[in-house]
């Protein structure tokens, strides 16, 4: 009765259980063969998440101001810095994350780093280190690094990251973007 | 309908109790809560570093910890989980190589780290092993810098390992650990004192339990 359709509402599902879909969105479709993409949003255009189905994966750089579940393998580096990242139960990273949050449900080798809050759940599994004002780890997440969690210690990551890349402007190879951290759990644990 | 919740104080049969303020240091399924005096103590210490402080957490991962540290300290914590590499060296029978395990794991530069939670660490570390540790410890902590661990009077062949999840800033939550434990050492604290030679004990608290609460701290 009160009931009613809802023109703008996204059709994409946002939470981590949505990522058995294969995935729908352009973004997901075209991501597999690319190794580097930019997502814009269009104007006018609703805050909508973004899917990227467990069987695509992505060696190189995303960036990104949209809402992003990740249910496949990304190698490389994630930048969302105005957006949550959710890495799904089947997700499997090995990259550098930047984000306003992260929500780990997966598996993520690498450091992370998020202006607000990283939220490691149940089974989630983080070997690299955390940058964020807000850390929660659940009972049964698996975590190995270091949590800064220092007051505006994520600013002058992010500041440092920009001079990192200027210098570095033309490496969105896969090799190139591969963190140090990211190569081998071994070696995350020995750089700390 | 109104009148049977009346009756009944708003609460239906069967439904729990709301938790108090104060009921969070309560015991959760025989986890015991455990006043500490040396973890306030060591808080103090760590609070008045004048740069955010690094901390070290010899211990595994306990959310609550994480989110503690966090609030009340707001600083770089180090999650070392040594219980883990103890635990991955008995299983393979291989303790013998823990001390230099121990001698080449940490990265961290001579007198950087604030802080060091040992919990009860070395009282499963055969001598060797616990040198080795202390004398790391000894080498990062700097001036001001505190440490705190936890001691058994009396030796035992077999025994657990103990999650230590802080409750609040006076009390921990004694909770089991799925690790394989081993034998408990009970070290004389003349032994303590000498193993951690170039810091002094600040304070030592034997509770209930029997277990000594010892507090080290690096000279300013």
């Amino acid at each position: 009765m009160w009931k009613r359709d809802e023109p703008g509402k996204p059709s994409t599902p946002a939470g981590p259980g949505a990522g058995s879909q294969p995935a729908s969105t352009p973004l997901a479709a075209e991501a597999a063969p690319t190794s580097k993409m930019v997502n814009e949003p269009q104007r006018g255009q609703e805050r909508t998440a973004v899917n990227i189905g467990k069987s695509v994966v992505i060696k190189g750089e995303l960036n990104g101001s949209e809402d992003l579940t990740v249910e496949g393998q990304v190698e490389g580096k994630i930048e969302l810095r105005q957006s949550v990242l959710t890495i799904g139960p089947n997700g499997r990273i090995k990259a550098q994350v930047f984000a306003k949050s992260v929500i780990i449900l997966g598996e993520v080798t690498g450091n992370v780093t998020a202006s607000e809050k990283v939220d490691i759940r149940d089974n989630g599994s983080v070997d690299g280190d955390i940058t964020s004002p807000r850390v929660a780890i659940a009972e049964g997440a698996h975590f190995r690094g270091s949590i800064d969690m220092q007051k505006g210690s994520v600013k002058s990551e992010t500041k440092s990251e920009k001079t990192t890349d200027k210098s570095a402007a033309s490496s969105t190879t896969t090799a190139s973007t591969a963190p140090a951290a990211a190569s081998s759990p071994a070696t995350a644990g020995a750089n700390r | 309908m109104l009148s049977d919740l009346l009756r009944w104080g708003g609460k239906r049969p069967g439904q729990p109790d709301a938790p108090g303020p104060g009921e969070a240091a309560a015991p959760r399924g025989g986890e015991p809560v455990v006043p500490s005096k040396a973890f306030p103590k060591f808080l103090a210490a760590i609070a008045t570093q004048p740069a955010p402080p690094l901390l070290l957490d010899f211990g595994p991962v306990i959310g609550p910890n994480v989110s503690f540290f966090g609030e009340q300290l707001g600083c770089k914590l180090f999650i070392e989980d040594l219980f883990a590499d103890y635990d991955r060296h008995a299983r393979g029978g291989t303790l013998e190589a823990l001390p230099a395990t121990i001698a080449s794991r940490f990265r961290h530069a001579e007198a950087s780290v604030d802080g060091v939670l040992c919990w009860d660490f070395f009282d499963f570390l055969q001598k060797p092993a616990a040198q080795a540790l202390a004398k790391e410890i000894v080498r990062m902590v700097r001036p001001g810098g505190a440490v705190m661990g936890f001691f058994c009077t009396s030796s035992v062949p077999s025994a657990p390992f103990t999650k230590y999840e802080i409750v609040d800033d006076k009390s921990l939550r004694h909770r089991p650990h799925a690790g394989i434990g081993g034998a408990r050492q009970a070290l004389q604290n003349r032994d303590i004192i000498k193993m951690f030679d170039g810091l002094v004990v600040s304070d030592s608290f034997l509770l209930k339990n029997n277990t000594r609460e010892i507090l080290l701290k690096r000279r300013s």
